[in-house]
């Protein structure tokens, strides 16, 4: 039971282009995964966004990841160097990375051997090589081409040779420079993309540079496209629902901080650090255009109080890390808790634990975000699961921070940090926006820690309201915020924080199943693997599983009903990019199994026994895994489902 | 960064405050605590300027001097260990129309939040930190702190402290943007006022060392100075510490100093005996980060949205039919297509 392509070795194995291409006809597919990778520098990333661009402007699905190599300048034609794009185009809305790679291009033959070394290629999947190496004056360069050529032949991959910096020579002085613009033009032939579409985006991409420059690349695209057209003898159409609506495409971090621009928060203080940073590199550009302050702190503990302390004297301040650095900001966590100081908290999760796995993709911290920070520091934990959510987030964030005086801990990762998936471009809301500083006077007689006995909540005093003069503490407070050495009031102020979250529960709605409101199995998870679940379940259903999933984007507080719906399904099961012990190791049993992060929350609150499978790749978990993974479990409790075949 | 300082609370008379008017909750320090003089000085600045007490803030991190805002009838922040500095640091950047003031330990400044410390100086943010140093941790009950001298008995150094204490004033006059470094002790209060008046009228971040005695754990250490004038240096310059006649008459010990001088300030930072007191150094000229980082306009939603809507024209993706059919979209015409070449479909 396998959904990905059977192996099927190509029988004429070495591909000479150009071939002649007289009878090509156009395959219409429902999706395809393409991959341009290259040396860094040689604008692979460029060629691979501009194509997610053109396909989103015709009305495809998009779902773009980049391929990054771990260091900064690798050896050039280097296994590990590889860089680039890798973009999923479908004819539907894609909501995530799918499986494997159908079609790559490769600048290099080395770039290639990790990918597939890592799994990432399909199967006898179409590869257009640059084929200047065969003749390199370097005769281990020449070798070494030879060598990998015959190697992924072998392999059975459909290897076609191209000579794309001979074909761009004749057009632009440096073929090394403009090869990706080329390839591009191959590509939107490739994929029946409409050409002037595709000559109005790369002008658009370089509208700051020299009309010469425009021109060359105008050139090169349309001479990549002629190219394709005349040689290959394949074309694909993916045909796509002409969307009217403008999109937006960008990726994760750039949401989240455009998320912060929209929220109407004006300091966000960091510390740098992978994958969190970019958001902070975008905002440092822009937050000024509004007004705003990126505060680079001299280490995570300062970056979070200083937001702390802003937060206390204005509007609600937002502190952005990952793993590392959220651990390190723990204690003022907690002091924002105690002091019910408005705050937001972005942790772009990593793989972890210590340094872990930087640029890799984990859901390792949803335990240490919705208990950590020492004694009880009730907070609140929601986390971000498409590009959209991770813009309309923050916004929700900020509103929840300010109207319940607490933590908000907005959970991403590393996946949706560098995913791009175009979204509706949004529409802009004043209310988005805090309001003004509140400067009113404080009414005699009220106390900076009125709290309402039954919701825990009270007015915030901020610095400037006449009245309102007290001190804020770390310390046990009473009402008044004076030290508490009486042990009823330490536990007054413990109950009325408390309290909070419950209050904040009891406006939440639990999120909408996806498939059938029972059945045999359900699939719960959270974060980025929404829509790798949600593709693999549609897939099961389509073949006549019972199967459901739920999405959960409050994990502190759990809205309401969760549990009536698991009841609903014979089987629960989570799905989750963290650590699980295995059942069929020798000396895992039912009591010391450590359990998923969200099944052990889901199992603790409402005693239901709550399985889970887990992986901890550093990779987005693909829907293909998800099937096998949903099947397997279906199979192991005996559900009477059909299958496709 | 929202609204212009005092736009909601602009007032055409300014209250007088009495003293009363910032006395909090009573102090719960030690007798004869150094902390009392520091509060009863700064106290008395806040009358003498006649600050707003709902526009002033005390932030603080955790030890015995921490517990000074509670002292106070303003605004106040007790914050964490060592964390004072950032707190401070976000209120001033967030709120330049708040007086900002911290009070923090030996070992809350110069041990654990050192770190902090030291980019403080750096940011140059405006704000008066009153760094109380009693060279021992108190609340913890008698540790060795960064700043104990060598061979001082803790319940952390039985035989005797172990290495040579750090110097306070060393360390900030050696840091990049430094702007106001001075020092006072607790025993003469009218010196120690003075300084801490300077100190709160400085733009930018001024830092004081206070030694401050320790009468529960090191009753003894500053004996031989409180005792003998003698070992009091007194800094005294125009552009410093006015000496009064009857202060000369006592403090014989003098020197002329120019705070502009930071080669002399750092020698005389390194002096221990006799103890250096007055102003240090102090150029008014140092760039305040809250300064640079703010632009200054009123953040309007139109202002919001526009700097919003701008953004988002970079990352939109004009449908084609959409790019033919709206041409006179509000920017996205222009955005997905160049003036220069006609729609794709018209």
């Amino acid at each position: 039971m396998n959904d990905t392509t059977t192996f099927q070795p190509v029988k004429d194995a070495h591909r000479q282009a150009p071939s002649p291409a007289g009878e090509k006809t156009v395959t219409t597919l429902a999706e395809h995964i393409v991959e341009v990778i290259s040396d860094s520098g040689e604008g692979a990333q460029r060629c691979g966004q501009l194509l997610g661009s053109i396909a989103a402007r015709m009305g495809n699905g998009v779902w773009t990841v980049e391929i990054i190599p771990a260091e900064i300048q690798p050896p050039a034609r280097s296994i590990e160097g590889a860089s680039g794009n890798r973009v999923r185009l479908g004819s539907g809305r894609v909501t995530n990375g799918g499986d494997e790679t159908d079609l790559v291009v490769a600048f290099n033959e080395q770039v290639l051997i990790g990918r597939v070394r890592s799994g990432e290629l399909k199967p006898g999947c179409i590869i257009l090589l640059e084929s200047m190496w065969r003749n390199d004056k370097d005769p281990a360069i020449a070798a070494s081409y030879a060598e990998t050529h015959d190697w992924l032949v072998a392999q059975g991959y459909q290897v076609y040779e191209i000579p794309m910096e001979r074909e761009c020579r004749p057009h632009v002085a440096d073929p090394r420079r403009g090869k990706n613009m080329f390839v591009l033009g191959m590509l939107c032939s490739i994929y029946s993309l409409d050409l002037p579409l595709a000559r109005e985006q790369v002008s658009f991409i370089f509208r700051k540079k020299e009309r010469e420059v425009i021109d060359a690349n105008l050139t090169l695209l349309e001479a990549g496209h002629a190219w394709a057209a005349a040689n290959l003898d394949f074309q694909y159409r993916i045909p796509a629902v002409r969307a009217t609506e403008p999109q937006i495409v960008v990726n994760g971090n750039t949401a989240l901080a455009l998320g912060i621009l929209a929220s109407g928060m004006e300091v966000c203080a960091m510390y740098p650090i992978t994958p969190a940073t970019s958001a902070s590199h975008y905002l440092s550009d822009v937050f000024e255009n509004v007004g705003g302050v990126v505060h680079q702190a001299e280490d995570e503990i300062a970056a979070c109080t200083f937001a702390i302390g802003a937060s206390y004297a204005g509007k609600c301040a937002v502190t952005i890390t990952s793993g590392p650095g959220y651990s390190l900001k723990q204690e003022a966590i907690g002091l924002a808790v105690m002091g019910e100081i408005p705050l937001v908290v972005v942790n772009v999760q990593r793989g972890g634990p210590s340094t872990g796995q930087p640029t890799k993709a984990e859901q390792g911290d949803l335990l240490a975000a919705c208990f950590g920070s020492h004694g009880d520091a009730p907070k609140v934990v929601m986390a971000v699961s498409t590009i959209e959510d991770c813009f309309y987030s923050i916004i929700t964030a900020r509103k929840i921070a300010e109207t319940f005086n607490t933590v908000v801990v907005v959970l991403s990762d590393a996946n949706l940090a560098t995913s791009q998936q175009p979204f509706p471009r949004p529409q802009f809301s004043e209310t988005w926006l805090a309001p003004p500083v509140d400067q009113s006077p404080i009414a005699e007689g009220m106390k900076p820690y009125d709290w309402d006995t039954m919701t825990g909540l009270a007015r915030r005093f901020i610095p400037g309201q006449p009245n309102g003069m007290h001190t804020l503490t770390g310390l046990a407070h009473d009402r008044l915020s004076h030290v508490a050495y009486d042990p009823q009031v330490n536990e007054e102020a413990i109950h009325q924080r408390s309290l909070k979250l419950a209050a904040l529960q009891k406006t939440l709605k639990i999120p909408p199943l996806f498939g059938a409101e029972d059945g045999e199995l359900l699939i719960v998870g959270w974060g980025s693997t929404k829509g790798a679940i949600e593709e693999a379940v549609a897939h099961l259903r389509a073949e006549g599983c019972r199967v459901s999933s739920l999405h959960l984007t409050f994990l502190q507080p759990l809205p309401a009903g969760i549990k009536e719906v698991l009841q609903r399904f014979k089987k629960v099961m989570t799905i989750e990019a963290n650590w699980c012990d295995r059942p069929e190791d020798e000396i895992i049993d039912d009591t010391n199994r450590r359990y998923s992060a969200l099944a052990l929350l889901l199992r603790a609150r409402y005693l239901v026994d709550v399985d889970c499978w887990s992986e901890v790749r550093g990779e987005p978990i693909r829907p293909g895994t998800i099937r096998r993974v949903v099947r397997d479990k279906l199979r192991e409790t005996g559900a009477n489902h059909d299958t496709a075949a | 960064m929202t609204l212009p300082p005092d736009h909601c609370l602009l007032r055409l008379y300014e209250e007088p405050h009495d003293l009363e008017a910032y006395q909090g909750s009573i102090p719960r320090w030690c007798t004869g605590c150094g902390d009392n003089a520091i509060l009863a000085a700064v106290q008395r600045l806040c009358r003498d300027e006649g600050l707003r007490p709902e526009k002033t803030v005390f932030v603080s991190g955790i030890g015995c001097s921490s517990r000074f805002p509670h002292y106070m009838k303003t605004y106040g922040f007790h914050g964490i260990h060592g964390r004072a500095l950032p707190i401070a640091e976000g209120i001033r950047m967030a709120r330049p129309d708040l007086h900002v003031f911290v009070n923090t330990g030996d070992g809350d400044c110069c041990s654990i939040g050192a770190a902090h410390w030291i980019h403080a100086i750096r940011y140059n943010m405006r704000m008066t930190v009153l760094l109380h140093d009693n060279q021992i941790y108190g609340l913890t009950k008698m540790q060795a702190s960064p700043t104990s001298p060598l061979g001082l008995k803790s319940n952390t150094t039985p035989r005797g402290a172990y290495l040579e204490g750090l110097n306070p004033l060393t360390v900030t006059l050696g840091i990049q943007n430094v702007s106001f470094v001075a020092q006072a002790v607790d025993w003469i209060p009218e010196v120690l006022y003075e300084i801490i008046a300077a100190a709160f009228r400085h733009k930018g971040l001024a830092f004081v060392r206070i030694i401050q005695r320790c009468p529960e754990w090191l009753p003894k250490l500053f004996e031989a100075w409180v005792h003998d004038p003698q070992k009091i240096l007194l800094l005294a310059h125009e552009r410093g510490l006015r000496v009064s006649t009857s202060l000369a008459r006592i403090y014989k010990n003098q020197q002329q100093h120019d705070p502009a001088n930071i080669d002399r300030a750092r020698e005389i930072a390194s002096i221990l005996d006799p103890i250096p007191v007055g102003i240090l150094y102090w150029n008014p000229d140092v760039p305040c980060y809250e300064d640079v980082r703010h632009g200054g306009q009123l953040r309007t939603p139109e202002f919001i949205k526009a700097g919003l809507e701008a953004e988002f024209d970079k990352f939109t993706v004009w449908p084609q039919e959409a790019t033919a059919a709206q041409p006179n979209a509000r920017t996205g015409a222009t955005a997905a297509r160049p003036a220069h070449q006609p729609p794709a479909r018209a």
